[in-house]
């Protein structure tokens, strides 16, 4: 049975530079660049080896913990460098790309008919395991575990975000088969949530699933929302969870037997000449991506949404996960008596000679100034207003500091992910980092009560 | 070169001086830094806690300004002598009483903060821009600058600054330094002279043999304590020309704070509704309590027990202390339940204090205070109450 989701806290963000709905396919090229980093708490066991030629599906390194667990090439290429850091700890593995795209076969054979070891195997030797993350703790899953059900967000309400109606449609077979893989994975259900708004949803006619229909503000997008409302995790309890760009490469890999993680991402923010969609692979250098899309210099490029993405410059790569880009002005300037004078171009939670709430339908064009300097937590209720969830936000963010384990699990901290933090973090007074405390939070947990 | 890149690079030649602090909490006055945003969310909401305290320091200014001109008003009533109210003869009396302790609380309380901010490395942060402004204004304004000094000092180092600074302290600082004046210097806090300015100095001639006739100074509430009848029109105590500390008697001008704070969504509007509720409450009980007959005008408690209880709001600093004392957001209770009880008992035991202590018959400072040591109760009993709903999610479905 489809349940509603309505939440009114919350807030939307609305920025100038709305990714037109306009695709241009690039072509393979240059280095790609895989960081173990991009999957959280995956210590990295490298098997690829310098000067090695690799195709797309190969794998580059495995998760010490679980050798299962494998990490494929986005590409088929030579292996450049594995650049090390501290401790000989690998930061990333470089690829230069072969003009033409070889792919490892996995070989075919409907989800349908194939068993639920059978379905897991082979997600995990062909590299499309990491595309399954599980909650709590926001890591890639442990395949030993079974959740008590599969969630996949069909709408992302992050400011900017890309539209996944547009980025999904017509690619219903491939969502159909990887729905039907997941559901294997289950003794669940598999939920899957679209907008309200959305017109021609490419998820509205699957089987297999249980279709929820999202009313709200952001974070009504984020999958803990969605968790909170359909099915909370107790203690004990797993979910797994799914990207939908990352069905299609699951689809495919079941309908084709090839593992190709091209994706259609989102070039958005104000500082791009234009706004709009382009194919890649993921780790593809962001300057090969947006070449001249550029309208300044003095510019914060974002692999990811302007609130839990990572900075990244012209030489960096796309994240593994990222399906867009975003680029605003760097505000690395001061601003005479901008603490006291009269603000009409940001946005703010009061109402103190900050005039945001005069047009709630306004776009604003922000910049990566903090506004203010960091402070300790002093006023109160203004998270509240901006977490859906049944969760005490303070608190919980106040216990990880202070490393109570068994007040943050008491408080709820199976049910979160840093992303839900991220509104709070923008409306912070103090300017807490508060993704960040409580990403560090569930690494302490992880490693403490596993 | 301008005097933003002046500034700029001073900062950075300086980087790595103690002093430094200081110098970033008058250059950040100036200029918002340019600091940018790394890891977490890219952008941010437009508010930091300057423009936060600073909407709290105007919300206070009318009751400043109103106040300087109170202190000459009702120093001229006091003495016999005819002046209006806006005049310059009583602005004048004001701004040489009422400036010198503005002057004081913020040049002292900042030198502390100062200090602390050099000795432990950190930026000097912006919670006392409120004390410094609230504690002229519920101190009796003949009060003597070095005690206030005293007192100042005091409140920041062991009131906030052993706690950690602002956002670590458990009481208000503001009405810790009224507390350690009260109980360090009860002649100059309480009583029937301190309230005017000139009534103790006239109290003193007069001792000395001087043939002067005394000079009253009052509050409304120390005459009802001393079982007087209220000599003031309902509209005097609302407007505010009454005596009492320098910013605490207009109730009209407390209550446009009020509404501009809720507003502007600083101030909790939860905290104020509860509180006023809470001293309605109580005050109503007391009056019941005479209607029932169980105190009769002989009980040294009957003249404030049968005060109508909607004017124990217009009286004494309890609007003042409700809306910008028991509103401090690291000291009240942080949670949105929790801010409904905490306000209401501030209100509740303000009333029951200011009856049943005719010797301070003043409830406000004390009541909040003690809530102040329970916010934190409160909290933890309805952070519990989640918790308790979260584990009881869990056991419903493992049966």
């Amino acid at each position: 049975m489809s349940k509603d989701i309505r939440i009114k806290k919350g807030l939307d963000i609305k920025l100038i530079g709305d990714a037109a709905q306009t695709t241009t396919e690039l072509l393979v090229s240059g280095i790609y660049v895989i960081k173990p980093d991009n999957f959280h708490g995956i210590i990295p066991k490298i098997v690829a080896k310098v000067g090695a030629e690799v195709k797309a599906g190969d794998t580059l390194f495995y998760d010490k913990s679980d050798s299962r667990i494998l990490f494929a090439s986005p590409v088929s290429g030579k292996i450049e460098e594995i650049v090390r850091g501290e401790r000989r700890k690998v930061l990333a593995i470089k690829i230069l790309a072969d003009s033409k795209q070889e792919h490892i076969n996995f070989g075919t054979q409907k989800a349908s008919e194939m068993s639920s070891e059978e379905v897991k195997a082979k997600l995990l030797s062909s590299g499309c395991w990491p595309f399954v993350k599980q909650r709590p703790y926001d890591v890639v899953a442990n395949p030993n575990q079974a959740p008590k059900a599969i969630f996949i967000s069909g709408y992302d309400s992050a400011p900017l975000a890309a539209d996944c109606d547009y980025v999904l449609n017509g690619k219903e077979d491939l969502l159909q088969e990887a729905l039907t893989a997941l559901a294997k994975l289950t003794k669940g259900k598999v939920h899957v949530s679209i907008s309200e708004s959305s017109k021609k949803s490419p998820f509205t006619n699957l089987k297999d699933v249980e279709i929820h229909k999202l009313f709200g503000p952001h974070p009504i997008g984020n999958v803990s929302t969605q968790i909170g409302q359909i099915d909370p995790i107790n203690k004990g309890e797993v979910v797994w969870v799914v990207n939908p760009q990352d069905l299609l490469v699951i689809g495919e890999l079941f309908l084709s037997g090839k593992f190709n993680i091209k994706r259609t991402i989102a070039l958005a923010g104000s500082q791009f000449a234009k706004p709009s969609y382009v194919t890649v692979y993921p780790g593809m250098t962001i300057k090969n991506i947006i070449s001249d899309n550029l309208n300044n210099d003095d510019t914060r490029i974002i692999s990811g949404n302007v609130l839990s993405g990572t900075q990244v410059s012209l030489e960096g790569n796309l994240g593994y996960y990222d399906n867009q880009i975003t680029a605003i002005p760097e505000g690395n300037d001061y601003e005479l008596f901008g603490w006291t004078k009269p603000v009409f171009n940001k946005i703010s939670p009061t109402r103190s000679l900050t005039f945001s709430w005069l047009n709630k339908k306004k776009k604003y064009d922000l910049n990566t100034n903090t506004n203010g300097e960091h402070r300790a937590f002093v006023v109160t209720g203004f998270y509240e207003k901006v977490f859906p969830l049944d969760i005490y936000p303070m608190q919980l963010l106040k216990s990880c500091m202070y490393q109570d384990l068994d007040e943050m699990e008491a408080l709820g901290m199976y049910e979160v992910a840093p992303e839900d933090f991220a509104l709070t973090e923008f409306v912070c007074i103090s300017k807490q980092p508060h993704q960040e405390i409580i990403r560090k939070g569930l690494d302490l947990m992880l490693k403490e009560i596993g | 070169m301008g005097l933003k890149e002046k500034l700029h690079n001073f900062k950075e030649e300086n980087k790595d001086k103690k002093w430094l602090p200081v110098f970033s909490a008058f250059h950040t006055f100036l200029y918002m830094p340019n600091d940018t945003t790394h890891r977490g969310t890219h952008i941010k909401a437009a508010d930091d806690l300057k423009r936060t305290m600073n909407m709290v320091v105007l919300a206070l200014i009318p009751a400043l300004i109103f106040g300087m001109f109170n202190t000459g008003f009702q120093h001229y009533k006091a003495i016999g002598e005819a002046v209006d109210f806006l005049s310059w003869d009583s602005l004048s009396i004001g701004l040489i009483q009422v400036l010198p302790l503005v002057i004081v609380s913020y040049v002292v309380g900042l030198g502390v903060e100062f200090i602390f901010a050099i000795i432990k490395g950190h930026e000097v942060e912006e919670g006392y821009l409120v004390t410094g402004m609230l504690v002229p204004l519920i101190v009796p304004v003949d009060i003597p600058l070095w005690m206030l000094t005293v007192a100042v000092i005091f409140g920041v180092v062991i009131g906030k600054e052993v706690f950690g600074g602002t956002g670590m302290n458990i009481l208000n600082p503001a009405l810790t330094i009224r507390a350690f004046l009260f109980f360090s210097y009860p002649t100059w806090m309480s009583g029937d002279k301190v309230w005017v300015h000139g009534a103790v100095d006239r109290a003193n001639e007069i001792i000395e043999g001087s043939n002067l006739d005394a000079i009253s100074g009052e509050t409304i509430l120390g005459g009802l304590a001393q079982g007087n009848p209220v000599s003031h029109s309902i509209s005097d105590m609302f407007f505010g020309f009454i005596p009492g500390s320098v910013g605490e008697t207009s109730t009209f001008l407390i209550l446009l704070a009020a509404i501009f704070l809720i507003y502007t969504k600083i101030g909790s509007w939860r905290i104020m509704v509860s509180a006023v509720l809470g001293a309605l409450v109580m005050g109503l009980i007391f009056n019941g309590v005479i209607e029932a007959g169980i105190l009769t005008e002989g009980s040294k408690f009957y003249a404030l027990m049968s005060t109508e209880y909607w004017h124990h709001l217009l009286i004494g600093g309890l609007a003042f202390g409700i809306v910008f004392m028991a509103t401090d957001p690291v000291t009240a209770s942080q949670t949105n339940k929790g801010k409904w009880i905490y306000g209401f008992l501030i209100g509740f035991i303000s009333i029951m204090i200011r009856v049943f202590n005719p010797a301070y018959p003043e409830g406000v400072m004390l009541a909040i205070l003690l809530m102040n040591v329970f916010a934190p109760t409160i909290d933890h009993y309805v952070v519990q109450g989640n918790i308790k709903r979260r584990l009881k999610r869990n056991k419903v479905k493992k049966v």
